[in-house]
């Protein structure tokens, strides 16, 4: 996505007051078009003028509101967890619950790979708690529909 | 096939757009530009005197012709200069092409002299924004900002053209294309039909209907079609600050421009509505007060190009229609005399004896709402140059309260001949653009309505004026002081003056004009306000300045009361509704 594409887009969020929650951006199958998922909160009122607004930029091709139907959010989570000693168990075990993968280890350390919505992210967040944890990388959402509602251009 | 260089390419586009006139002022990264314009004679180019006026005068071509105008600035300070001028014309939804140029390519983001990041700079004020990568690509986004700037919502559109994109060393084929592909952008080109008769069956049962019609009448070339329709409802008829003259002013069902500074009629007439018709108007806050509290019992009817303007202020509007104006307009007219119905005859003539009860009271046309002494009232000043000129004269103005006498004196009855900077409410706009208004049409009366704090943010212009004959009026309401500032002070601050007065530090208007090669004309007293100003008028190839002393105390009213309704306003320095 030219970055003249991007700045513009999370320009109008700034310019008109509205709230970016989370951010995803990447190239699709067609490489002159990208793909955004933006989570932003607000009353239905307030999602309609971003909306409108964000279908007015040149470059946005086409948009939908996910939460308007069915559909699968997804967020990928890299974490680095303080893992020495009788910690070491336990923070597998935590991990093991929430389907976390163990994608690299130290003597001291685990970094655990997580998928799934936010609040399961931040669910895990809370179980291995403030103290064990020392570094958080989030991806942001990515959304599709469910079923067989498909966004093609 | 014909080889050009970038900076021909562009010559070459403008061309191929109809473009004839350009504004622009010259610098180190447009160099091979300026070259290309030197050896062409199709497009001529006018050199201003600021970056921000070339940006005006080409916004007041735009206005006054619907053609897309055209400026041409360099980078750097030349760029930043002309962004007051292109947010002036995005928040009235001018069609513009500000052409930029920037450092060469190899050079962007090294903090090169005189590199500014234009894109960045002018991201949220432009309808859209193109920076040349490649010499060939050259034809296509000139044809694309065209598009962009006159389709839809006009709106500006930079284009930034780093210099080595223009080298005359560099040839390319020029091939320009005769469509435009943006599969992104596709403005609405018909209102929908069943939202068009519900639009109809709604004013056809209006009791106290209001046509509210605003600046996108005028921008979608739609006043007849406006005049028409209203003419066959038989409603009344209001106008924004941006829609004068889309419905005649002198005609009966027209019951003045309603909002801050609005008539009392138009306000009250909203506020008591059991039908607004919006059409091409925005809902502005300048308009509404308080939208809370806005026209409590109208049902609305709003037509728009844009669909992000339908619920963007008062949420209300019970039937939204998207589409250009002009077509929505004439498919209800048509609609209308198919149906053959009319409208409700006898509620409507209750509710013009009620309108015509407040025009009486207080209308600003049917009484002296002002009084008269020993001083020149501004309101006589625009009472007076409507007599001089027949009401057919440009009226370019500036910012302040000159600009409210303006709009409520004059009466406009044609569209684009009220020219005036209502959404970012720019000084320094009126002297600018009424050379771009004066250059597109060479044989008509433009004046410039102006006050003395206004006119010295672009007073560099009047050289301008004189290198291309521009015989403009300067009409220079002068009250000593920054008045609408002033009125504000005496209003909310006890009359604590700050910063709004000069300290006898005015130059004399008269002498400055004329060392500008100009004619200047003094004006103290009112018994001679007439005859100076046909003087001046009669003057027909001469600038004239005329510097007129006013009232310094006189305010302007009506006004409303803040975090009211529209029907809330202060009718004069001792009057409250
Ligand atoms: C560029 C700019 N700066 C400041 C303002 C704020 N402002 C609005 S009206 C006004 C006073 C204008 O004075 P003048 O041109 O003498 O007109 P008057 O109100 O006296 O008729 C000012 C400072 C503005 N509109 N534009
Ligand atoms: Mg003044």
């Amino acid at each position: 996505m030219s970055p003249g594409a991007l700045s513009r887009v999370v320009g109008l969020f700034s310019q008109r007051g509205y709230n970016i929650e989370s951010l995803t951006v990447a190239p699709t199958e067609d490489p002159s078009l990208s793909r955004l998922t933006v989570t932003t909160i607000g009353e239905d009122a307030v999602i309609e003028k971003i909306t409108k607004q964000l279908n007015k930029l040149i470059d946005v091709i086409k948009l939908v509101d996910l939460t308007e139907g069915e559909h699968i959010e997804r967020e990928l989570m890299l974490i680095k967890i303080k893992a020495a000693g009788a910690q070491r168990a336990e923070v597998k075990r935590t991990s093991d619950i929430f389907r976390g993968q163990i994608v690299d280890v130290t003597l001291s350390q685990y970094t655990v790979q997580l998928t799934g919505t936010s609040d399961k992210l931040d669910a895990f967040i809370e179980a291995i708690g403030p103290t064990a944890i020392l570094e958080v990388v989030r991806s942001g959402v990515s959304g599709i529909a469910r079923g067989e509602r498909v966004l093609s251009v | 096939m014909e080889l050009l260089s970038g900076g021909e390419m562009l010559m070459r586009a403008l061309k191929e757009e109809g473009v004839k006139l350009i504004f622009g002022y010259p610098g180190g990264a447009v160099l091979h530009i300026y070259d290309a314009l030197y050896r062409q004679d199709t497009v001529e180019h006018i050199l201003v005197r600021h970056e921000q006026a070339a940006v005006h005068a080409a916004d007041g071509f735009a206005r006054s012709t619907g053609d897309v105008g055209v400026a041409l600035v360099t980078s750097g300070p030349g760029a930043t200069n002309a962004i007051t001028g292109i947010a002036t014309a995005y928040m009235d939804s001018i069609p513009l092409v500000v052409i930029s140029g920037n450092v060469p390519s190899h050079l962007i983001g090294s903090d090169a002299f005189q590199e500014t990041d234009m894109i960045g700079c002018s991201r949220p004020i432009v309808k859209h924004s193109f920076l040349v990568r490649s010499i060939d690509e050259i034809p296509t986004v000139m044809k694309k900002a065209f598009h962009i700037a006159r389709s839809g919502r006009p709106g500006p559109v930079v284009v930034d053209v780093p210099k080595d994109m223009t080298a005359p060393s560099e040839k390319r084929i020029f091939d320009y294309p005769e469509t435009v592909q943006l599969r992104s952008y596709t403005p609405a080109q018909k209102g929908h039909a069943g939202q068009v008769r519900k639009a109809l069956d709604l004013l056809l049962g209006a009791k106290r209907p209001v046509i509210y019609a605003g600046g996108g009448v005028i921008l979608g070339n739609a006043s007849d079609e406006l005049t028409a329709l209203a003419k066959r409802l038989g409603h009344p008829v209001t106008n924004t600050l941006m829609g004068l003259g889309s419905f005649p002013g002198s005609d009966d069902q027209f019951i003045g421009m309603l909002g801050m500074h609005g008539f009392y009629e138009a306000n009250q007439a909203m506020h008591q509505a059991d039908v607004i018709f919006a059409v091409g108007a925005r809902f502005d806050d300048r308009v509404t007060n308080d939208p809370k509290k806005f026209c409590p019992n109208a049902r609305i009817i709003h037509v728009d190009i844009d669909p992000a303007s339908i619920q963007k202020t008062v949420s209300r509007i019970e039937v939204p229609l998207v589409g250009p104006v002009k077509t929505v307009l004439k498919d209800m007219s048509e609609l209308l005399v198919q149906l053959d119905e009319k409208p409700n005859l006898e509620a409507l003539e209750n509710w013009w004896k009620t309108i015509n009860g407040w025009r009486e009271k207080q209308g600003l046309w049917t009484g002296d709402r002002f009084v008269r002494g020993k001083k020149i009232m501004p309101q006589d000043v625009i009472s007076t140059l409507y007599e001089v000129t027949h009401g057919e004269a440009f009226v370019c103005s500036d910012v302040g309260q000159h600009q409210m006498f303006a709009a409520q004196y004059y009466k406009f009855n044609k569209p684009r001949r009220w020219i005036n900077s209502g959404g970012l409410g720019t000084m320094g706009f009126g002297l600018p653009s009424a050379m771009g208004v004066q250059l597109a049409h060479p044989d008509h009366a433009v004046a410039v309505v102006t006050g003395e704090g206004s006119i010295q943010m672009c007073i560099e212009e009047l050289s301008t004026c004189t290198q291309y004959n521009m015989p403009l009026k300067i009409i220079n309401l002068n009250n000593g002081a920054l008045g609408m500032v002033k009125q504000w002070q005496d209003m909310q601050y006890g009359g604590r003056y700050a910063a709004s007065t000069y300290q006898d530090s005015l130059p004399d208007f008269v002498k400055l004009a004329e060392a500008y090669g100009h004619v200047g004309m003094k004006v103290t007293d009112p018994s001679e306000l007439k005859s100076k100003m046909e003087e001046c008028f009669s003057m027909k190839d001469r600038l004239v300045f005329m510097d007129i002393d006013i009232d310094p105390d006189e305010h302007v009213y009506p006004m409303h009361i803040a975090t009211g309704s529209m029907k809330d306003m202060i009718l004069s320095k001792t009057e409250r509704t």
